[in-house]
């Protein structure tokens, strides 16, 4: 006790997971010898529980979303309504950034001409594939942010039940999950995503040093096989099945794609027995 | 612009967290983050890749303390809620419970989630962002000090504070020392 400085910003810090490997030992040696140390990591271990209670972290509203994305806010509102009734004066300043437009792309493709002719080169020099199907631009530029920004999964393991439940209670429908090892395809983890207006789940699967991204969400409609889009060197494939849309995401060769699909549906369903694909391995 | 919303749009959830955090409004909030977003798309040429997360955040981030402020200088005699904890904090200026419930009221009435958004509102907002930035966003220390533009260090001793408050008032309106779990 006397020894110890009872240090909470390095107990902080090792819970917070913001320490080296030498700092990680001497603390939790410290947590282990000195009951106040303990305490506090206890404590902080605690909160950190009560602050992630479901509902604690607010979400945007779907308007607000809709808003987002493609703009102008309708006069007299619910949410100007709503506004008005709450904060007497407080409001001025706010009122004011209300009568400028409300993010309408058109408008400041206007008001910033060069901007707006930025915007036409740019859609332009866009491949066709994007044009013709945004859906493909919008995955592959998930499956690029996911990978710079070093967010690549939320929950971290190759264990697929833990993958599994960690989805569960985060989506409103339970993608499959299935370690592939075997098929030269590991799982890696998962994170949720939001892609196409809506949260999806998106399931890492290696292969070799190449991360894939599978995103998945509901989709009714028939069972397909693999549609193969491409660009920039990235290849996306699509199909559906069990009810489920699946976007196989990769800079991996179209064919190892393939087969990651007919390893992920020989996997995951028992095979239709019009499929010849699941005997392929 | 596909570009943009694939990049920004993700964060909605974060920037209104945030925004509300901050603001403690949920139509001030609102406002904040379509500002936000508004010049986020102005700037998006000069966005050169990166964390798109911590980008979108400290755009709003700054939008909110504007609004704060705004509210502050017009307002011809504030209330003067005591922020001694931090003296360098100064655009607080009300009590945090409209609905004049005390947070023990509001953990029986409404459960325990909006007894964490009571008390989280009464912190000073430099602890409370640091708090909402680690525990509800899981950014590290690093992405907090670049989007609070504080050094690692501030971030550290903000968060233990605000920990320490946080769970302070937590005990308190459970009436034990204990965290449910």
């Amino acid at each position: 006790m006397i020894a110890c400085g009872h240090d909470k910003l390095s107990i902080h810090a090792l819970i917070d997971g913001e320490l080296d490997a030498a700092n990680t030992a001497a603390i939790e040696a410290r947590i282990t010898a000195c009951p106040e140390c303990a305490a506090e990591a206890s404590e902080v271990e605690a909160l950190r529980g009560a602050l992630r209670i479901p509902g604690a972290r607010l979400t945007a509203s779907a308007s607000l979303r809709r808003q987002l994305r493609d703009g102008r806010i309708p006069t007299g509102s619910v949410r100007m309504q709503n506004a008005a009734k709450s904060s007497g004066p407080v409001r001025a300043p706010s009122r004011r950034a209300k009568a400028k437009p409300r993010f309408p792309l058109a408008a400041i493709a206007v008001a910033f001409p060069a901007f707006g002719m930025l915007a036409v080169v740019a859609l332009s020099l866009i491949p066709h594939a994007a044009v013709e199907d945004p859906l493909t631009g919008e995955l592959i530029a998930d499956h690029v942010r996911s990978l710079q920004a070093e967010h690549l999964t939320d929950v971290r393991t190759s264990d697929r039940h833990v993958v599994k439940p960690w989805f569960n209670g985060r989506l409103d429908f339970a993608p499959p999950v299935t370690d592939l090892k075997a098929q030269g395809f590991p799982l890696a983890g998962g994170r949720m995503d939001y892609v196409n207006h809506r949260a999806v789940a998106a399931v890492v699967y290696k292969r070799g040093e190449h991360a894939i991204n599978l995103f998945v969400w509901p989709e009714t409609g028939e069972t397909t096989s693999g549609t193969v889009s491409a660009r920039d060197g990235y290849t996306v494939r699509h199909w559906r099945a069990q009810g489920m849309s699946f976007y196989a995401v990769s800079d991996v060769n179209p064919d190892d794609l393939a087969q990651f699909e007919t390893a992920l549906e020989g996997k995951a369903a028992p095979p239709p027995p019009s499929s010849p694909r699941a005997d392929s391995e | 612009m596909r570009r943009f919303e694939a990049l920004v749009l993700p964060h909605a959830d974060a920037a209104y967290n945030l925004a509300t955090r901050l603001t403690r409004r949920a139509e001030a909030a609102e406002d904040v983050v379509h500002d936000a977003y508004v010049r986020a798309l102005g700037g998006f040429a000069g966005f050169r890749g990166g964390d798109a997360r911590a980008w979108i955040l400290t755009i709003v981030r700054r939008r909110a303390y504007d609004w704060l402020n705004q509210r502050r200088d017009e307002r011809l005699a504030p209330l003067t809620l005591s922020v001694a904890d931090d003296p360098g904090q100064d655009a607080e200026i009300e009590p945090y419970d409209p609905e004049q419930e005390s947070p023990e009221q509001i953990l029986i009435r409404k459960g325990e989630a909006a007894a964490v958004h009571v008390l989280i509102n009464a912190l000073p907002p430099r602890l409370r962002e640091v708090l909402v930035l680690r525990e509800m966003e899981d950014l590290s220390y690093r992405e907090i000090a670049r989007i609070t533009d504080s050094p690692i260090g501030s971030v550290m001793s903000r968060l233990a504070r605000a920990r320490a408050q946080f769970g302070e008032a937590w005990r308190q309106i459970h009436g034990s020392e204990d965290f449910p779990e």
